[in-house]
């Protein structure tokens, strides 16, 4: 994690259907686990089962309307930033999913009617200063929604964990295994 | 004089040291309620320890129940619900419920009295949005937003604008909650309400139970709901009464509140709702179905597996049996609502027509287990969603509807009007003393009666 770059670049992935939903990004039968390299692999799976083999890194999702609708599930964050996917430009975006990626320092740009006009493959920028998307495979350039000072606020922090963390004054380190190990006195081996 | 506010405003006031807040404003609220289950707070538990957290901010404050893979479906979802155990254990939080006394968290909640009027109240999942029909601001977040709330009992929220829903008239006989839900959604679109709170009035409201209050709020979320919400009133007081002594603060919209929008409903001129793939704005009346034969029919879910459900399935299911080629399915949303059903005969009712029935458990309603649907299988559920997938493989269809009406389907073997089986009594063959499920589907000669006498 941390702050993100002011200027995006990646290709296109454009799904301009409204209502791409969280159990089409990340099926529940993925949910049995949250590592982001296992749900990474099932990524769009319901919507695009090719999508993990030609997704490359920085690449941007496309969506339409109410983008990320349906669960809570942090999940489909993770599985499309773990893919790849440096950002995704909406229509606009369903609460939760819109909510879930500013936590995790990850952007969701709403730009209405972008999908309709970008295609797959599309080279894409996403400049954020000065609040533009710029298409340059079809020479033309977006005006995307402001983003909040708050928002921004939590982008620059890399998120809002960070950001909980600095308040309190410890430090945020993504690293940390919190999983302590569940010892049982059968399992400890006998000392040498 | 404070400015005019809705309920949810007025909540959201009173838990960020305001006087007034304003759609549209981020502030910092205080958290009552945490409900943790097992798929999203093991991410939030590990990212606690990621910031250096090693106490949650008050375990009072916190509830625990597995409930969407348990009893655990396999390795994975054992090692999470170990993770969750140990957290509990290692906090000290009291409030855990395990299997046996365990439930589906928005069903639990409300059934030991834990969510109060003027409460703001959070979980890892989406249909949190259920507890609102206590009065109180309640609504799902993701795991981030969990390891956040544990550490530090606030949570930023942009305060939503409140859509008021007034629903006059009252439900006819046969028409559920569920089906005024189902319209309300298809009527608003399933991003009708996105970022919104909200909230409901009238006398149809009025006359509800709260079991009933709450498969509406439940529903909050299918429409891109942020929140819904009730005002207390006499039936919440009574139901709370039973189940705590814990006091709590009532609050109502004023009288000239802003709304963005507000919705006239006469809940007289509902009939059965049934929601068609792949979205729960896809709600039609019962008589525009057409012939849809079902694989399976699914009572379950938070939105509708209390014992009221259970109730009213089961009064549609007495003396009748399941089609032939249907698995009838039968989920009680909490083990309370199982022991109940069971004190009562329901369970017997359900076996004898031939249903399964389980344990609490999120189960099947995300794909999860317990009744996974094949590819181009066709379910009618009482659950919530019926997006591409969510019941299992992605061609599968999902069609959403009341308890009665799913029953009813099960019976006949595709999707019908519950009315016709909560109306005509059944015949009764004197010297076998075997009554006969013979409505629609069943009438003499046919598949079923053939079934029904072992031919």
């Amino acid at each position: 994690m941390g702050s993100v770059d002011t200027v995006i670049r990646g290709r296109a992935h454009v799904y301009p259907r409204a209502h791409v939903n969280t159990d089409e990004i990340i099926p529940a039968r993925y949910l049995n686990t949250h590592d982001h390299v296992e749900l990474a692999k099932h990524a769009m799976e319901d919507i695009d089962p090719d999508f993990v083999k030609r997704v490359q890194p920085g690449d941007i999702v496309v969506g339409g309307e109410d983008f990320g609708c349906g669960s809570s599930r942090e999940h489909a964050v993770w599985a499309l930033r773990k893919a790849g996917i440096s950002c995704v430009i909406a229509s606009n975006f369903a609460r939760i999913f819109f909510r879930n990626s500013l936590n995790n320092g990850f952007l969701s740009i709403e730009c209405a009617g972008f999908a309709d006009k970008a295609k797959s493959g599309d080279d894409l920028e996403v400049d954020l200063a000065k609040g533009v998307i710029r298409n340059h495979t079809q020479g033309t350039e977006h005006v995307f929604v402001p983003l909040t000072p708050f928002v921004q606020e939590m982008i620059a922090a890399g998120g809002l964990l960070p950001m909980v963390a600095k308040k309190r004054g410890t430090v945020y380190n993504p690293a940390t295994v919190a999983v302590k190990p569940d010892v049982r006195v059968s399992q400890i081996a006998p000392a040498k | 004089m404070p400015s005019p506010q809705t309920i949810t405003e007025k909540i959201l006031a009173a838990h960020s040291g305001r006087d007034t807040v304003r759609p549209g404003e981020i502030v910092n609220a205080t958290i009552d309620l945490i409900v943790c289950h097992e798929v999203t707070t093991p991410p939030a538990i590990r990212m606690m320890a990621q910031m250096g957290v090693t106490k949650v901010f008050d375990p009072t404050k916190i509830v625990v129940t597995p409930d969407h893979f348990v009893p655990n479906k396999d390795i994975q979802t054992a090692e999470l619900t170990k993770e969750l155990r140990n957290w509990v254990k290692e906090q000290g939080i009291a409030r855990y419920h395990e299997l046996g006394e365990h439930g589906i968290c928005h069903a639990l909640v409300p059934e030991k009295g834990y969510i109060l009027p003027g409460m703001t109240a959070i979980c890892g999942d989406s249909h949190t949005t259920t507890l609102g029909a206590f009065g109180a601001f309640a609504t799902g977040i993701g795991s981030t937003d969990v390891a956040a709330a544990l550490t530090t009992g606030e949570l930023w929220f942009r305060v939503p604008e409140t859509i008021r829903f007034n629903v006059k008239g009252r439900l006819p006989h046969g028409v559920y909650s569920k089906d005024l839900i189902l319209h309300i959604i298809s009527k608003i679109g399933v991003d009708g309400a996105r970022y919104c709170a909200m909230e409901y009035h009238g006398s149809a409201i009025a006359a509800m139970s709260m079991e009933a209050r709450m498969t509406i709020t439940n529903m909050a979320v299918e429409a891109g709901g942020k929140s819904s919400i009730m005002e207390a009133d006499k039936v919440t007081t009574n139901y709370l009464k039973a189940r705590t002594e814990e006091p709590y603060t009532i609050y109502r919209s004023d009288a000239d509140a802003h709304y963005v929008a507000t919705h006239e409903i006469d809940a007289s001129a509902l009939e059965p709702v049934v929601a068609t793939p792949s979205l729960p704005s896809n709600g039609r009346f019962i008589g525009e179905i057409g012939h849809v034969v079902i694989d399976q029919a699914y009572i379950g879910s938070c939105t509708n597996a209390r014992i009221e459900d259970l109730r009213i399935a089961a009064k549609v299911m007495k003396g009748r049996r399941v089609a032939r080629g249907v698995r009838a399915l039968v989920v009680p949303s909490t083990s309370a609502v199982w022991r109940q059903a069971l004190k009562e005969g329901l369970f017997e009712i359900f076996a004898d027509a031939g249903c399964v029935i389980s344990t609490a458990t999120c189960g099947a309603c995300l794909g999860g287990h317990m009744g996974v649907l094949g590819k181009q299988e066709v379910c009618i559920s009482s659950t919530n969603r019926n997006f591409v997938g969510r019941m299992g493989h992605p061609e599968a269809l999902v069609y959403l509807a009341s308890p009665a009406t799913v029953a009813a389907s099960a019976i006949a073997g595709h999707i019908v009007d519950p009315r016709e089986y909560l109306e005509r009594p059944l015949r009764r063959d004197k010297e076998a003393g075997v009554p006969v499920g013979a409505i629609a589907g069943g009438g003499p000669g046919s598949e079923q009666e053939d079934y029904l006498w072992g031919v």
